[in-house]
């Protein structure tokens, strides 16, 4: 289970620093203050721009274009279900329909009680041993309805 | 007396349990524990290996429940147990392998380069070194290696163009962008043996003149990311990268950046986008990235396992790598067998093996049992083949002659409960979500296609709505800018070619089923 810190500015633009002289500095910088912050804080991205010199617009066209950036905290866990065609081929499909009416659900949202935000993925590069999950960044295979609630039931 | 086991540390092991295991047996028993990478039996992984005077023995899968009756049977010593697999190398879906590119995955200590060097590692480098960039860029032309990331433009000619260009820098760039469905030997090998890598992107910088490479790899593998930056820092500090790399001359370093979710990124100019802190969208070609590149630099930019077949080839030689393979693909490819399979796992062997020898005899024929009814070779942009083309020899140009790719090496098995319109409407889904959105045809005409099969399976005017379907994927074949939208017909005229019955209206379709 992930511990975020809850925003502020100067951390953010700590962390903006520190990353800033690398090449192509952008996803860097995304990457770190999502991996201390759980999601990327709407003042970040004039702080970004400010920083590496572009348009806000440009720095909001980079977030929205990648799938991995959250706009918003996430749940205490995130399980990011794989959805695509070696998952599919072992019942993946259904395994994905069980989990969001378990969880009260779809993709992209966190359940009521804040402790699980599901997140589809394609592929994990655990096709041989599927379907597959990673809950809190720890691989999950060969899982079906009763494997996936248990690992939910114990992390909640 | 302390015994030596060796427990795998690649993800797939670790999404069945092998965490588990080696924290069991390191109490329970008096063990020394190296965590490897994976031989690539996936269906027997977790796959425990003991140290013995006859070698390893392997046993597995081994579950936590299963290691307190292992010790019991001397499995410390080799004893028997209905787990026990005898000798790894003697198993024969690992014997009748050609290990080059995989040699060392499974057997040594993924961040140990006392065990790399013990293994035959740094060779080519010191060849590379040792004979210069010229004969270098010969040797990997002359071997015949082609991109392993799916397009399959040879390797060398793309290192010569890059020599020759000119600029004030230049750079190697590593595709770990591995998204095909499917698909797994990028992380085996960035988990298993992520010196291959560094040593291959370090003969490619010495030939062509760069000296910094990135390596972009995909967030989806949080492992293999963690052990290619370990690997990394030993590198550097054993003096493999730096301003002296091998005590030459030659400077040459590497970073490591992760991408953030993007499927399109793995399409090498969106992926240098990417690299920039761009939005990964699809560049023009002409120019080609050889002579403007990262940040408009000649750069270089090689899939994870092309890179890594490169020290094998400086190793043995050219002729040596040749001689293996069919028609104009040369060497060897690493086979990942997925999805529906009974033996799932990478297999290595030279080009020219049949696809139903991959599938039947390799694989095992379906997980669930039933009968294999399709399998997609090459990814979400690969074809839909039924067993009737399984005579397909595994090689570039006999699968683009009936319509299919090999890619990355993926293939996925589908059974009997397959329904083939789904997956084609899911191929167009996955283009739509996925496309970076700069071409028309891709980014509309995938959003237009899941909506036109959508009323094929409806049975709404289905001649009408078939032929528009085969007019869109040509418009979408020949008029997008990169292999996102260009490819993504692959899938979907195949299945409509092969399995026509599955366009049935669904009440039809019911009907003739009863």
């Amino acid at each position: 289970m992930a511990e975020f810190e809850p925003w502020t500015k100067a951390r953010g633009v700590a962390i903006i620093t520190a990353e800033a002289t690398r090449e192509g500095a952008t996803l860097p910088i995304l990457h770190a203050l999502q991996e201390v912050f759980g999601y990327i804080h709407a003042e970040a991205v004039p702080l970004i721009a400010e920083t590496l010199n572009l348009t806000r617009a440009e720095v909001h066209g980079v977030v929205s274009f990648y799938h991995d950036f959250r706009r918003d905290l996430p749940g205490r866990h995130v399980l990011r279900l794989c959805r695509a065609e070696a998952c599919q081929s072992l019942g993946g499909d259904a395994l994905a329909s069980h989990v969001r009416e378990r969880l009260g659900v779809d993709w992209h949202e966190t359940t009521g009680d804040g402790a699980v935000t599901l997140e589809p993925v394609f592929c994990l590069g655990l096709c041989a041993v599927g379907p597959s999950a990673l809950l809190d960044g720890n691989p999950m295979g060969r899982l079906d309805n009763t494997r996936i609630d248990a690992a939910l039931d114990r992390a909640r | 007396m302390t015994t030596r086991v060796y427990i795998p540390r690649d993800a797939a092991a670790l999404a069945l349990g092998a965490d588990s295991v080696a924290a069991f047996l390191r109490q329970a028993a008096d063990v020394e524990i190296v965590r490897t990478g994976s031989r690539g039996l996936l269906w027997l992984e977790p796959m425990v290996e003991v140290a013995t005077p006859e070698g390893r023995i392997a046993y597995g899968p081994v579950s936590l429940a299963d290691v307190p009756g292992l010790i019991e049977a001397g499995m410390l010593t080799g004893g028997a147990h209905r787990l026990r697999l005898g000798r790894p190398e003697e198993i024969p879906w690992l014997a009748r392998q050609t290990r080059l590119t995989f040699a060392r995955c499974g057997i040594t200590d993924p961040v140990s380069l006392d065990d790399y060097r013990a293994h035959g590692g740094l060779k080519g480098l010191a060849r590379a070194i040792e004979i210069g960039a010229d004969a270098t860029i010969e040797i990997v032309t002359k071997s015949g290696l082609r991109g392993r990331g799916g397009a399959g433009f040879p390797t060398g000619i793309k290192w010569k163009t890059a020599a020759d260009a000119k600029g004030e820098r230049k750079y190697i760039v590593c595709n770990a962008d591995e998204g095909d469905s499917g698909t797994f030997a990028d992380r085996m090998l960035m988990e298993g043996d992520p010196f291959v890598l560094i040593e291959g992107m370090a003969i490619a910088g010495i030939s062509v003149g760069a000296t910094k490479g990135y390596v972009y790899t995909r967030s989806e593998y949080p492992h293999a990311i963690a052990t290619f930056n370990a690997a990394l820092d030993v590198a550097r500090r054993e003096g493999v990268l730096g301003a002296n790399v091998l005590g030459s001359s030659h400077a040459f370093d590497i970073e490591q950046r992760v991408g953030a979710g993007a499927y399109v990124c793995g399409e090498e100019t969106s992926l240098l986008d990417s690299l920039e802190g761009k939005r990964g969208q699809v560049r023009a070609k002409p120019p080609l990235p050889a002579h403007k590149g990262l940040f408009g630099m000649p750069t270089v930019i090689n899939n994870v396992v092309s890179l890594s077949s490169v020290p094998i080839i400086l190793t043995e030689g050219a002729e040596f790598y040749r001689e293996i393979g069919m028609g104009r693909s040369r060497g060897t490819m690493p086979i990942q067998l997925a999805g529906n399979i009974k033996y799932a796992g990478l297999f290595e062997c030279g080009f020219g093996v049949t696809l139903g020898e991959l599938v039947s005899d390799i694989g095992g024929g379906t997980l669930s049992g039933r009968p294999v009814r399709a399998v997609q070779v090459g990814g979400p942009l690969g074809a839909y083949f039924p067993p009737a083309l399984f005579d397909t020899p595994f090689d570039y140009e006999a699968f683009a002659a009936r319509d299919g790719l090999i890619g990355h090496g993926g293939i996925v098995v589908f059974d009997d409960t397959v329904d083939l319109a789904k997956q084609a409407r899911f191929a167009m889904e996955f283009c739509a979500e996925e496309s970076c959105g700069k071409c028309t045809p891709c980014r509309i005409g995938s959003v237009r296609g899941m909506e036109v099969i959508d009323r094929i399976a409806a049975g709404d005017r289905r001649e009408a709505n078939l032929d528009l379907l085969r007019d869109l994927c040509h418009t979408m074949k020949f008029g997008s800018l990169c292999a996102l939208g260009g490819f993504i017909p692959y899938p979907v005229m195949s299945a409509l070619e092969h399995f026509p019955e599955d366009f049935m209206p669904r009440p039809a379709q019911r009907a003739a089923a009863e």
